[in-house]
């Protein structure tokens, strides 16, 4: 067998091509809205979200829709639960973040526990990108072809909502309306990962190519492209990986992902580790004379 | 008819729950005019701020903005916004040339893609605020000054007649304070009405064509000589303390 064949070969399955598909556009989409959760500061809501969507994937399952129907209605509704929590108390928004979250996944726990098997639960957590079905590719691409449109129509919109809601209100715009836009903008893009990594891991495709970008320039554009580029190639070589070392492509990819930050974390040319640390300091010395 | 003032604050009362923020705060700024707001920390700047900007409901009272209400002026593009420097993320990834056009985005179309004209205010903005050289770095690779600059040049080329700069000249070296407060004069010359919050007095009679004293309410309102005049000063605290 020749190396070409060592690459190609695992993707001449149907399964494999199938896998390599919801992975890319999952990471794509996810890498997209990375770049804006990182900046804001919404990690925890990336969990939070991906999380409060188990019990509407169940509920669709029990009452025969699309998953995606039900998970959205969760997410959502999630979002604004913890809005209205955080808004009319005075409970702080990490507080809320955590309590309805916390409280939607275990309805979701509770109930799969009552009425399915614990294969169909490991693979609501854990993602099973071999095992996805037509209809949910169809569902995937639709989203995901909705999420990327109307990120690039509003991705200006977004960028001043994320750097500046005060100017956007002195403008006349509204940020609250920018916000629930990007929400409900995570929620979709939570639905369409959920297949691939599953609801423990989505938010890694949710924080760290966004993340890993942002160390590496600082042009918004750019980060965008080096953000999508590192979550795709994330998602072939875990794919790949889980194929030849037989493991699950979901964990792999994430690894993949998070190799992808380390290294960005020490080596990026002006914000890593290296360059801001050991760098100056050598080059300090060395106009200095001093040898230490 | 005379023309509505550029900004009429009227009867505002803010409370934080227990904590009043502004207690029955009235005055008038007219067009072309250089106004310092001064007070120490805790008097209500930043409170009267954010009730123009309409981001805080006062519990009572109206604001005007050219004789509108705040909602339709900001439509309109007319209220300019200079946050105070740790109100911004200045590792965000924008470049000086990406915050100025921010400013544009109320003239464009719904998804904000610049055209001539646009890139056009920019560009003025810039040059009149002497950042066209740094218009391609990003925001945090610039000095204190120039950072507010790139704030005021937004401002310009959103074509604001209001504008309110929180702190101008915190963390700002001499030579940069000069060439903001030339900034400033250029812009009320231009017909500009600048609400300027500060706690540094002694830079207030070189900038300011008037001033307020702000103290929860209004303690004095004329021109900088006046406000800043010992007695008033005196006057004014001493029987803020008083009544306190």
């Amino acid at each position: 067998m020749t190396l070409v064949d060592w690459i190609t070969v695992p993707f001449t399955f149907e399964f494999m091509q199938r896998a390599l598909l919801v992975s890319v556009l999952a990471g794509t989409v996810c890498a997209v809205l990375s770049c804006w959760v990182t900046l804001i500061g919404w990690s925890l809501m990336g969990d939070a979200v991906s999380h409060a969507v188990l019990p509407g994937v169940v509920l669709s399952y029990l009452l025969g829709l699309p998953f995606a129907v039900g998970a959205l209605v969760f997410g959502v509704g999630s979002v604004a639960l913890i809005g209205a929590v955080n808004r009319t108390s005075r409970v702080k928004e990490d507080a809320a973040i955590g309590i309805v979250f916390t409280a939607m996944f275990a309805l979701g726990v509770v109930v799969i526990s009552r009425i399915s098997s614990d294969t169909d639960l490991r693979h609501i957590l854990f993602g099973d990108p071999l095992g996805v079905s037509d209809a949910e590719i169809v569902q995937i691409v639709a989203l995901t072809a909705v999420a990327l449109a109307v990120a690039a129509l509003k991705h200006r919109d977004l960028t001043l909502y994320a750097f500046d809601p005060v100017h956007a209100h002195a403008i006349g715009l509204s940020p609250r309306r920018l916000e629930t836009l990007l929400l409900g903008l995570l929620a979709v893009t939570v639905v369409v990962a959920l297949q691939v990594l599953g609801i423990i891991m989505v938010v890694a495709m949710l924080i760290i190519p966004g993340a890993t970008a942002y160390l590496l320039t600082d042009r918004f554009e750019r980060m965008v492209l080096i953000a999508v580029a590192v979550s795709t190639a994330a998602s072939v070589v875990g794919v790949y990986a889980s194929f030849l070392l037989d493991v699950t492509p979901g964990g792999m990819i994430v690894l993949v992902q998070a190799l992808a930050f380390a290294a960005a974390y020490l080596a990026a040319p002006r914000h890593g580790l290296l360059a801001r640390r050991v760098l100056p300091r050598r080059a300090a010395a060395r106009t200095t004379g001093d040898a230490r | 008819m005379t023309a509505p003032p550029a900004l009429q604050v009227r009867g505002v009362t803010v409370r934080y729950g227990d904590v009043l923020a502004l207690d029955d705060v009235s005055l008038d700024i007219g067009r072309g005019v250089v106004c310092g707001l001064l007070g120490a920390n805790g008097s209500g700047k930043s409170t009267l701020f954010k009730t123009i900007a309409e981001i805080v409901t006062p519990q009572s009272g109206s604001v005007r903005i050219h004789g509108l209400p705040p909602a339709r002026a900001r439509r309109r593009g007319l209220l300019g916004y200079v946050p105070q420097s740790e109100q911004v993320d200045w590792a965000f990834p924008v470049r000086v040339v990406d915050v100025v056009m921010m400013g544009r985005y109320g003239h464009m179309g719904p998804t904000r893609r610049p055209r001539r004209a646009d890139h056009e205010a920019v560009a003025e903005a810039l040059e009149r605020t002497g950042l066209t050289a740094l218009a391609h770095r990003q925001i945090g690779e610039l000095s204190g000054g120039q950072r507010k600059r790139v704030f005021v040049a937004r401002g310009i080329a959103q074509g604001a007649d209001v504008f309110l700069l929180d702190e101008p000249f915190a963390g700002v070296d001499k030579p940069s304070e000069h060439t903001i407060v030339r900034v400033l004069r250029d812009m009320r010359d231009a017909g500009a009405t600048l609400l300027v919050s500060t706690h540094d007095l002694a830079g207030v009679a070189g900038l300011c064509d008037e001033a307020v004293l702000l103290h929860r309410r209004v303690v004095a309102h004329g021109s900088p000589e006046q406000v800043l005049a010992p007695e008033t000063l005196l006057r004014a605290f001493g029987l803020q303390e008083e009544t306190a």
